[in-house]
């Protein structure tokens, strides 16, 4: 048996009936990553002997009888932006070469009450500002299923670890898309959470008031175990929901007769390729033959997402990113005075895209502006909010492609920053909204996975795993891997 | 200053003492070792997130209503971005067009009776760090950063531009601090940069209801320089206009050495700010109910108390005022008047004598080392006849120097009046032997000479002697 294929819950099981041990898991998934990783390029960074570390401990305490939380010793590979204590922590930029917290995020934290193995940091598009983690500061990352191809992004790394093999579990972050859109590429399950359900202390800002942390996961039911280890309030966090967390486990029941299931005409028109329709459209007949049932719909503003999108998130990281100046972390290019200084260490530090959104956010900011663009922007997100509000009044859930091609080809859309953005644009108004929507595999285009985005309500976690998991029974796509 | 008149506004920052900061746990306090109170949070290190402190808005709330604001039920807070090595995010957290209170007012008293200042806002803040240079900003070689003050809650206090004139402006500062002080939100105190003070200011053709061009001075660091730097800066305005230029909008410092107003950067090379909305904190709504129970917790303010002061001890508006500048001194006086009842005697010795040892030596009238108690009963020995009223002023002094209580001190230097009227009746005697021209100028009228004989019998006794008995037995003598 391949353990490095297997979902978490799965290994779990095995963990505590003693068929696998921790350490062996764990070294499982080290030799999975020597076969592959210099093809993939999923990591930045990697934790073998602290894993191996915290996998004996594991050991251990499974041998001293003890009861161990569902999640202990799976190995997790986490986000480049996400803080871990004492690991160095770049979101692939040059400009945060070096710099190692001295804290972990607050997932982190509950990630170590569960005595999850941390394998390593993942690589992404710098600050989490791109489609295809081909922004990345270092290197790109493949997508397992086609080398050629790219693995999405922003949390490419983080996706194609577990398309590889080379994690069971992994988290990433989602702004824009950047969960669902490489899990739909790597064809695997990515949930983007209500904004305020995970708390986003130790997450390096991009865009505060979007950015959400989530799972990137091998099936419906990981995913499920992995926000139940994530989620809920933090104080630490004010923008975090002082709410109760269910247990999400409990909704994964593959009855979902009568559900009532919307398809925005404004997702289903031009620009989507035909085998991503098709698509959708099995899937829509799967749903439909479990008694679902599935009407088009309209979310009439959605059509202005992507640019309210790209005046909000640049304007809040204009922000955000400001703090890297070489003062007291990372780069820092020496000069003779501190404005030349942070001028250089910017040029340097900072790759292409950030600048341009550095700029666009600097611009849309600035007196004379502001009104005609960050605070339009910010009443077209009221206006795209409401859309989702009336919408959910007569359906409970949305659906919609994930993103409007498969796996595009590396280089192929690094010239063209308009065409790139288009690869989110099923996405970006979940996060103006603040709903929670998942991504989870729907068919093949070819060699190359597709997934499909489920939209739901705030805090409807429970329901879209509910469709997801039915509608994952019903693919069995769950179980294929890529020819690595 | 003839045919203009001035415009005065003043911004106002009061730092809380608050225990810890504005967004996280470190502590607050002023003095530690540069960089001993810092976190992740006010570092701000990349992915921290900053927690509004619950205290910090109440003290908000109690300077809002001590200063007759209106608070708003629902206010925000924004980023002011600017770049500077003392701010760790390059943004400052901030209040912009939702401030916590507004529409307040403070009366000061001016030579042509009160006269209430407008107050435009109040709003909450973090305080940036300091840069530490190797001599000047200019020349240094390199500069150290302290983080301590990253993050320390901070109110702005921003008037009307309803000051006409720089004593205007520095009553008015002066008032702020004393309402600010007795609400026991800060310790307002200049030069440890608890309260700072910015002031805009222009001038205009008397009479003329127009606004002139303003200027921004900063880098006044007392309410002295406050006034001097403001009477400089009309001069300026004032001549500049006289000889057919024009005022430039910019923002000038104080040269406190120099005694004049410099220019800083003009209004091109101001910053844009570029405020919007901090994404990382919700809105901030704030009931009536937890408005209503601050207000029902504030002390009684200074004008209450001068007052109070004015009708429960019969003291005049002066002395009242006065002894209303600082809670303390209030403290101070009422707590000597409850063992000594008589308020115009204990009032005179705590702005007289009291006030001019306690800035000599820079001490806190809180940390005196005459105590109320000792100056009650030091007044009630010269009330007794036990030492005389110029004693007093001698054995206070040795009380002030050495902690000790008056009763010590008289016995220790033998400073018991002399009130036996057999020993002064000899004194009086040979003094009266030892001047005949002085005594027989008093019997021609003079009664200039009587004075002169007092004194020479109190010098004999080394001014023991009870005065009124010296009077009495001379003038006996005398006749």
């Amino acid at each position: 048996m391949d353990l490095c294929f297997q979902p978490a819950h799965e290994l779990g099981r095995l963990l505590r009936e003693k068929k696998v041990s921790a350490v062996e898991l764990t070294g499982a998934v080290y030799s999975r990553i020597d076969a592959v990783e210099s093809r993939v390029k999923a990591y930045l960074l990697t934790l073998k002997e602290e894993a191996l570390n915290q996998a004996r401990a594991v050991d251990a305490a499974l041998a001293a009888g003890e009861e161990l939380p569902p999640l202990a010793g799976i190995p997790l590979a986490v986000k480049d932006n996400i803080c871990l204590h004492g690991v160095e922590t770049t979101c692939a930029s040059k400009i945060l070469k070096g710099f190692i917290p001295p804290y972990d995020a607050t997932v982190i934290e509950r990630l170590k009450e569960q005595r999850v193995v941390f394998t390593g940091k993942t690589n992404m598009d710098e600050f989490a500002m791109g489609s295809s983690t081909e922004n990345s500061g270092f290197y790109p990352t493949a997508n397992p299923w086609n080398l050629e191809r790219v693995p999405g992004g922003s949390s490419g790394g983080s996706a194609a670890a577990v398309a590889a093999g080379e994690a069971v579990l992994a988290l990433g972050s989602d702004t824009g898309g950047s969960i669902r859109q490489p899990a739909s590429f790597c064809g695997v399950v990515g949930l983007k959470p209500t904004y305020g359900l995970v708390s986003r202390y130790g997450l390096v800002a991009f865009a505060s008031s979007l950015d959400q942390i989530g799972p990137i996961t091998r099936d419906v039911r990981d995913c499920a175990l992995l926000l139940n280890a994530i989620a809920g309030h933090d104080p630490r966090d004010s923008t975090s929901a002082p709410q109760e967390v269910p247990d999400y486990t409990e909704f994964l029941v593959p009855h979902v007769k009568g559900f009532r299931i919307g398809i925005p005409r404004e997702y289903v028109g031009e620009g989507i390729a035909p085998e991503v329709r098709a698509v959708l459209n099995r899937v829509v007949e799967l749903l439909e033959g479990m008694g679902v049932q599935v009407e088009e719909t309209s979310l009439p503003h959605v059509r202005y997402s992507l640019p309210a999108y790209y005046l909000i998130a640049p304007a809040e990281a204009s922000s955000n990113l400001a703090r890297y100046d070489g003062v007291r972390y990372g780069l820092r290019v020496p000069a003779e005075d501190v404005v030349t200084m942070y001028k250089k260490t910017r040029s340097q530090g900072f790759g292409a895209e950030v600048k341009r959104r550095v700029m666009l956010g600097t611009y849309a900011l600035s007196a004379g502006y502001y009104d005609a663009y960050y605070l339009k922007a910010l009443k077209v997100r009221t206006l795209i909010r409401r859309d989702f509000d009336e919408a959910f009044k007569r359906f409970d859930l949305i659906l919609s492609p994930t993103a409007p091609t498969p796996a595009f080809k590396i280089g192929e859309k690094v010239a063209d920053p308009l065409a790139m953005y288009l690869s989110d644009i099923f996405t970006l108004a979940v996060n103006l909204a603040g709903v929670p929507a998942i991504s989870v595999p729907g068919g093949f285009a070819g060699h190359l996975p597709v997934g499909v985005q489920f939209i739901g309500p705030p805090f409807a976690e429970g329901q879209l795993f509910r469709v997801a998991y039915a509608l994952e029974q019903e693919t069995g796509l769950a179980a294929k891997r890529p020819a690595l | 200053m003839k045919g203009y008149e001035a415009v005065i506004g003043l911004e106002i920052h009061v730092e809380l003492k608050t225990a810890s900061k504005i967004f996280c746990s470190s502590s607050a306090h002023f003095g530690a070792e540069p960089n001993a109170n810092v976190c992740p949070v006010c570092l701000g290190l990349p992915g921290v997130l900053p927690v509004l402190n619950k205290r910090v808005v109440e003290y908000g709330i109690r300077a809002a209503l001590a200063l007759n604001c209106e608070v708003a039920r629902f206010s925000k807070f924004d980023r002011k971005n600017y770049y500077y090595p003392d701010l760790p995010k390059n943004y400052q957290i901030s209040q912009y067009d939702l401030p916590l209170a507004q529409h307040g007012y403070l009366e000061i008293d001016t030579g042509n009776g009160r006269k209430r200042i407008g107050i435009t806002r109040v709003h909450m803040e973090e305080d940036a760090g300091k840069l530490v240079h190797q001599g000047t900003v200019t020349t240094t070689p390199y500069s150290l950063v302290d983080y301590n003050r990253t993050g320390v809650p901070l109110l702005e206090i921003v008037s009307e531009p309803d000051m006409r004139s720089p004593e205007e402006a520095r009553a008015y500062a002066e008032k702020l601090r004393s309402i600010i002080q007795f609400t026991g939100i800060s310790d307002c105190k200049m030069e440890e940069g608890s309260l700072r003070v910015d002031a805009n200011v222009s001038v205009r053709p008397a009479g003329s209801q127009g606004f002139g061009v303003k200027t921004e001075i900063k880098n006044v660091n007392s309410f002295r320089a406050l006034a001097r730097a403001l009477t400089y800066e009309i001069e300026r305005q004032i001549s500049v206009l006289e000889e057919g230029g024009r005022i430039v909008q910019e923002t000038r410092t104080w040269d406190e050495g120099k005694g004049v107003t410099l220019p800083l950067r003009s209004k091109e090379e101001a910053h844009d700010y570029r405020y919007f909305p901090e994404p990382d904190l919700p809105p901030l709504v704030i009931s009536r109910e937890w408005v209503e129970e601050i207000r029902r917790t504030l002390p009684e303010l200074p004008d209450a108390r001068r007052e109070r002061y004015m009708k429960e001890y019969g003291l005049p508006a002066y002395d009242a005022g006065v002894l209303t500048t600082t809670r303390e001194m209030g403290d101070y006086f009422e707590a000597c008047v409850r063992l000594y009842p008589r308020p115009k005697t204990v009032s005179n010795w705590v702005m007289g004598e009291l006030a001019r040892l306690l800035n000599a030596t820079n001490t806190e009238i809180t940390a005196s080392p005459v105590k109320p108690e000792q100056l009650a009963t030091l007044l009630k020995l010269i009330d007794d006849g036990t030492i005389s009223g110029k004693i007093a002023k001698t054995v206070f002094e040795e009380m002030f120097n050495t902690g000790k209580d008056p009763q010590a001190v008289v016995e220790e230097q033998g400073l018991v009046q002399i009130s036996d009227a057999a020993a002064i009746k000899a004194v009086v005697e040979k003094v009266i032997a030892a001047n005949p021209k002085v005594v027989a100028d008093f019997k021609q009228g003079k009664d200039k000479a009587l004075g002169f004989l007092v004194g020479q019998v109190m010098k004999e006794t080394r001014g023991k002697a009870n005065p009124q008995l010296v009077n009495q037995l001379l003038k006996e003598s005398l006749e």
